[in-house]
């Protein structure tokens, strides 16, 4: 049971992956990309790490390519011109590609010669999440620690990039307008006929 | 799930799980096809209308009638549409909507310490958490696909009002895990058992806690209006200005199966305020141990709990929608960002360091 699924879940991953490079409308990119962060959710779940399938769910599907896709969308770009020149780019995408085959050949002959039942969650045993904040924050405290720093520098990077002041603009000051009371916007005048105000 | 096909054998377990799954299914459903009735009876009786009244006594067909009417009509696609995607959005909003039912737990169950859910997942909240997120696709592709003006411009709003508001939701949803120490949503419902004062809307029996968790509730309430594009924070429709908003372009089925799905998320919320606030399946008095001696009155005696509380969150979502004008779209984000976010990541600091200096959580 687990075995097939395995096999219907990667083909999945796979084709999808696949079809993230070849799909000519971005748009259409973007969503075979959700389908691989989906199926590989999936597939965490399979091997029994299901607080990190569901991290992959809220953050990279719910989040992340949300904002993709919403700026795909918003890009008015020719990508079929853009496509155009990227051809005398391929050494690089060669390169980069032979380096990443040789890493995923390097770890996964590395892991197969390790004993499967190394990945059979044994009752009792604490769960995904007390496991993962068990060492999070004792042993890898400094990198945790450390990563948070580096998003939170990104993110201030990325609102000072995007940040103009523009003196035209009305703001509402929502303090002042709720502390507004009809006596100080309205007067009630007597007005003699003939005369107006 | 796994439990009960490995009581029952491979075949029949299996079975079982698919006779539960098409329960639910069904149940949620019918249920739907009155929740909708009440919603308009109750917009109609805030308005001094008498609402829907013509098909079957008080209008109780109604919805029925309405659902013949969209089987009925004929699909239309615009041109220039993209035709997949905008038929995938309406199936992807509905599938979502109904799977993320698997987890919730309505009942207890027959055996001591069960609870009746399809799957009584460890990380059942976050599980609803990331289903109730994906939501935001079926709007966004349906308004992009639609390859019109308005629908975009809508599924836009949506988008951004989406991701700003699961914020403090998911904050909202932390305190509670602090509190209860397990993502498990029956360790969640079992921990308010002590009757009203030990729900977590209120927690009396934390009384130092009393003024923050009922702010988390309160702010949980309004998260779920913004989350489900419910009034008054309908932006993505705003009939006013984007003509019915991402879903213009809809008509027939895929218009059904929106609206099916949207109704359905709003009932999710209110089954994870109950869930999380109210107590879940228990009564706001404890009925005492001799109710373990006759469990199938226990499950009937939670289910009505549970449905009765969930009937009161839409009513509430309906008198909302009578009574509250319409947020513009500026002050709906600074709301979701500079109020409600701050507040929710100041609420987890001060719970935690409750829950670190008194040892409550169990």
């Amino acid at each position: 049971m687990d075995v097939i699924a395995f096999w219907i879940l990667s083909a999945i991953v796979v084709t999808s992956a696949v079809c993230v490079i070849g799909a000519r409308n971005p748009v259409h990119s973007v969503l075979w990309l959700i389908l691989a962060f989906f199926t590989a959710a999936g597939l965490l779940v399979l091997i029994g790490a299901e607080f990190l399938a569901m991290l992959i769910v809220v953050v990279y599907v719910g989040a992340v390519a949300v904002l993709f896709l919403f700026v795909v969308m918003m890009l008015d770009v020719d990508f079929v011109e853009l496509k155009q020149g990227t051809l005398q780019y391929w050494p690089f995408a060669l390169m980069i590609g032979i380096a990443f085959l040789a890493e995923i050949i390097l770890v996964t002959s590395a892991t197969v010669t390790r004993d499967p039942s190394a990945f059979d969650p044994s009752p009792g045993a604490p769960t995904n999440a007390e496991a993962i904040g068990a060492v999070m924050y004792t042993e890898y405290l400094l990198l945790f620690q450390m990563s948070g720093i580096i998003l939170l520098i990104a993110m201030i990077g990325a609102i000072v990039l995007t940040l103009r002041g523009r003196p035209d603009v009305k703001r509402q000051s929502i303090a002042k307008q709720t502390q507004r009371r009809r006596s100080d916007a309205t007067e009630l005048l007597d007005v003699e006929p003939g005369r107006g105000i | 799930m796994s439990s009960l096909i490995e009581a029952n054998g491979p075949l029949f377990g299996t079975l079982l799980v698919f006779g539960q799954i098409g329960l639910f299914v069904l149940v949620l459903l019918l249920s739907l096809a009155f929740l909708l009735l009440l919603d308009r009876k109750v917009w109609a009786a805030v308005m001094m209308r008498k609402g829907p009244n013509v098909v079957g006594p008080f209008g109780l067909l109604q919805s029925f009638a309405d659902f013949g009417k969209f089987l009925l009509k004929e699909i239309i696609i615009p041109a220039g549409a993209n035709k997949t995607v905008f038929l995938l959005a309406p199936i992807i909003t509905c599938t979502l909507a109904f799977a993320a039912w698997a987890v919730i737990p309505v009942a207890p169950g027959i055996e001591r310490g069960t609870s009746w859910a399809v799957a009584d997942l460890n990380v059942g909240i976050l599980y609803l958490f990331a289903i109730s997120s994906l939501g935001v696709y079926g709007i966004i592709m349906g308004g992009w696909a639609s390859n019109s003006k308005y629908p975009f411009l809508a599924s836009l709003r949506s988008a951004a009002q989406m991701v700003s508001y699961e914020v403090s939701l998911g904050f909202v949803i932390i305190t509670v895990i602090l509190l209860v120490g397990s993502m498990n949503l029956s360790d969640i419902v079992n921990n308010q058992s002590d009757g009203f004062w030990s729900w977590h809307a209120f927690s009396f029996n934390n009384i130092l806690l009393f003024p923050v968790m009922f702010g988390m509730f309160i702010i949980f309430f309004v998260s779920a209006l913004a989350e489900t594009n419910r009034p008054p924070f309908d932006l993505a429709e705003a009939e006013s200005e984007l003509v019915a908003g991402y879903q213009v372009e809809y008509s027939s089925t895929p218009y059904l199966l929106f609206m099916v799905g949207e109704y359905l998320n709003i009932v999710l919320m209110c089954a994870m305020m109950t869930i999380l606030f109210l107590g879940g399946w228990h009564g706001p008095v404890p009925v005492g141990d001799w109710i373990n001696d006759y469990p199938l009155l226990n499950s009937l005696g939670g289910l009505f709990w549970f449905m009765a509380k969930i009937v009161f969150f839409f009513f509430m979502f309906a008198m909302v929608k009578a009574m509250v004008p319409r947020y513009r779209y500026d002050q709906l984000m600074r709301l979701g960002w500079k109020i409600f976010l701050p507040t929710s990541l100041a609420a987890v600091l001060i719970v935690s360091g409750y829950v670190v200096y008194t040892g409550v959580q169990a």
